[in-house]
């Protein structure tokens, strides 16, 4: 975005090489509620991965009564159309989860290449592609996304392209500003004079540098994916063939399950996104915080937070 | 002078960001393959007059090139086409659409602004005791909630105190000014409340921040040096440099704002420029979609160059 926003997020300072694990266990213990986050994230992936065999019913079966309440065999009532609520949330996981995880490939693919062409090769190159990133920063993503996918027509893979493609913007940004410092470090310099290639010195000294702090985008990326797939899944905009839990809370809003006073039909999807997006958050902060050294000491403990994921992507 | 600088060059990045916009806008709608949303001449159910002067008033016969120029030129008179679903002009849908949106989401965002940066600027004064976990806590949990969805939970747990939907009671006959008013603002008050709620969450987070990041400064270091009680320190020294960030946060989360209100107005069936955008998806009314998205783009990049500038005028030391 503009100059006066350039905050500069997660500039790490001469981030001493240490062990993953240690970097980890640095993390948890500064931020506890991280690990507890991990685990809620890790639960929701197993359900994802084992739901076509842990569900207790078909998602597509009619088991029971329209919005039949939570009891013994359903704990979580039925939907509008007797399904069981409970597996339609474990298949939800699948899809919601696989749009997350991709999209934010997509995203931190493109959002990479971008940040570190612009940061290590500098120049016009840099400002070239900083100012289309600044364009794509200012225009609201999510009316975008809901542009395109109107447009286009409503499927999986479409929606992963729309949201993995507009939100790259943030870990350009982000990348960018740390391969600036890591260029001018002494050994990077030491390579090149020693004739090393462009390829060899980002990837054998730049790409580690970078390695934690693109993780740490990455997962709360995912969020943001999450998020921005309910969102259009709310607008109409879902795979019609594909459960997420998106699309449950659209389903059950357009079958008015709350005139009905079926809360079950629409509570526990939210929870779900909400834990999930939690997690994310809760797990990108503790990594960015291990990664900068400045936030562990007390008086100097602030950063950018984050805004926001839907559409004002920056810090 | 610098300062005159800086303003110039966030001005053209301004104008040039609303040039893409249009230009984007043009492109996605007119320039994609695909003849039934490229045709803006092809309203459903439309007489052939009405066809015919379409097709005349934006050159639908011509190049792409051309056509882009002409509809450049109708974008200055404010000629958006016609709505394939009401058949009337598209700028004068999105201008009652407007009028409803900007209270309702004027009331959410002064809420969230004023009691997100209180409780930002606590949580940050007490550091690391309750006051600060809590704050923190509550933040952080309605950061995560889904827009639509805390509306629709705040809808659940209103049943039948709160009106669900609309803008106004349909029923209520002839109503006095006062009655109408209260009327309105019932209606308003759940979507209000929930924009609110998640940008409430946000506020505090970053006024949370940002206070920290100036207690940390030299010259707050100095003030308490000098013996000045704390509440002065955080009153007359910290929060006016803590107030940088929350001010351009302000601008920034129109974004958000825009996005979000799109979810509530369908939740709420709020007649305002939400509810437009999702009535065009639903019913393939490109021209109006099309009308909306440039509407909503270029209030975004407006609040960016204001913020841009607020900003200036008040940290002068910005002025690269």
């Amino acid at each position: 975005m503009s100059t006066v926003l350039e905050h500069q997020p997660g500039v790490v300072a001469e981030a001493p090489r240490r062990g993953v694990r240690a970097f980890l266990s640095q993390a948890i213990r500064d931020r506890p509620a991280s690990a507890v986050g991990a685990a809620v994230l890790f639960l929701f992936i197993a359900i994802a991965l084992l739901a076509p065999y842990i569900s207790p019913y078909g998602a597509r079966e009619r088991v029971g009564d329209v919005y039949a309440p939570p009891s013994g065999s359903h704990w979580l009532g039925l939907d509008d159309g007797g399904i069981d609520m409970v597996t339609l949330l474990m298949w939800g996981a699948r899809v919601s989860l696989t749009v997350g995880f991709t999209a934010t490939l997509i995203s931190i693919v493109v959002g990479g290449l971008v940040g570190i062409t612009a940061g290590y090769f500098g120049g016009w190159t840099d400002t070239v592609l900083m100012r289309i990133t600044d364009y794509f920063l200012v225009i609201p993503e999510v009316p975008l996304m809901i542009v395109i996918a109107a447009i286009w027509g409503p499927s999986l893979s479409h929606i992963i392209l729309v949201i993995g493609l507009l939100l790259w913007t943030y870990t350009a940004r982000v990348l960018r500003a740390q391969v600036k410092s890591v260029r001018e470090r002494v050994y990077v310099k030491r390579a090149r004079s020693l004739g090393a290639s462009n390829v060899r010195i980002v990837f054998r000294h730049v790409l580690p540098q970078i390695a934690p702090l693109m993780v740490a985008n990455t997962v709360l990326t995912i969020a943001v994916a999450i998020f921005d797939e309910t969102a259009l899944a709310f607008l109409g905009l879902g795979d019609p063939s594909k459960i997420s839990w998106g699309k449950i809370i659209e389903n059950a809003t357009s079958a008015s399950a709350i005139s009905a006073g079926a809360w079950w039909a629409i509570v526990p999807p939210g929870i779900c996104v909400a834990l999930v997006i939690l997690s994310c958050t809760l797990i990108g902060q503790a990594l960015e915080d291990a990664l900068n050294p400045r936030l562990r000491v007390a008086h100097l403990a602030a950063k950018g937070f984050r805004i926001r994921p839907i559409v004002s992507e920056r810090a | 002078m610098r300062g005159a600088d800086y303003v110039i060059k966030r001005t053209v990045f301004a104008l040039v960001t609303v040039f893409v916009a249009i230009t984007i806008n043009f492109i996605i709608f007119r320039a994609a393959p695909g003849s039934a949303i490229t045709n803006l001449s092809r309203v459903p159910g439309a007489t052939p007059a009405l066809r015919a002067e379409l097709q005349r008033e934006f050159g639908l016969d011509k190049s792409k090139w051309q056509q882009y120029v002409i509809y450049l030129g109708q974008l200055g008179r404010g000629n958006l086409g016609v709505s394939f679903s009401s058949q009337e002009p598209v700028a004068d849908e999105l201008k009652r659409a407007v009028v409803n949106t900007i209270p309702m989401v004027l009331l959410g965002t002064v809420f969230a602004i004023v009691f997100g940066t209180i409780t930002g600027v606590l949580a940050a004064w007490r550091r690391r005791t309750a006051v600060d976990y809590a704050s923190v806590t509550t933040a952080l949990f309605f950061y995560s909630l889904p827009t639509q969805w805390l509306g629709l939970m705040l809808l659940l747990l209103a049943a039948g105190k709160l009106p669900s939907g609309g803008r106004v009671d349909p029923f209520l006959f002839n109503p006095s000014i006062v009655q109408h008013m209260v009327d309105v603002l019932e209606h308003m008050v759940l979507p209000s409340a929930t924009l609110g709620l998640v940008l409430y969450g946000e506020y505090t987070l970053v006024a949370r921040s940002a206070m920290l990041e100036t207690l940390g400064e030299d010259y707050i270091l100095t003030a308490r040096a000098k013996g000045l009680p704390d509440r002065t320190i955080v009153r007359r020294h910290a929060l006016r440099n803590a107030m940088l960030p929350v001010t351009t946060l302000m601008a920034l989360s129109m974004g958000y704002i825009v996005a979000g209100s799109i979810l509530i107005e369908r939740v709420f069936s709020w007649p305002g420029i939400g509810q437009a955008v999702f009535s065009a998806v639903r019913d393939r009314d490109w021209p109006m979609l099309q009308g909306a998205f440039l509407l909503l783009t270029l209030s975004v990049v407006f609040f960016n160059y204001v913020a841009d500038l607020l900003y200036f005028k008040l940290d002068p030391r910005i002025s690269e």
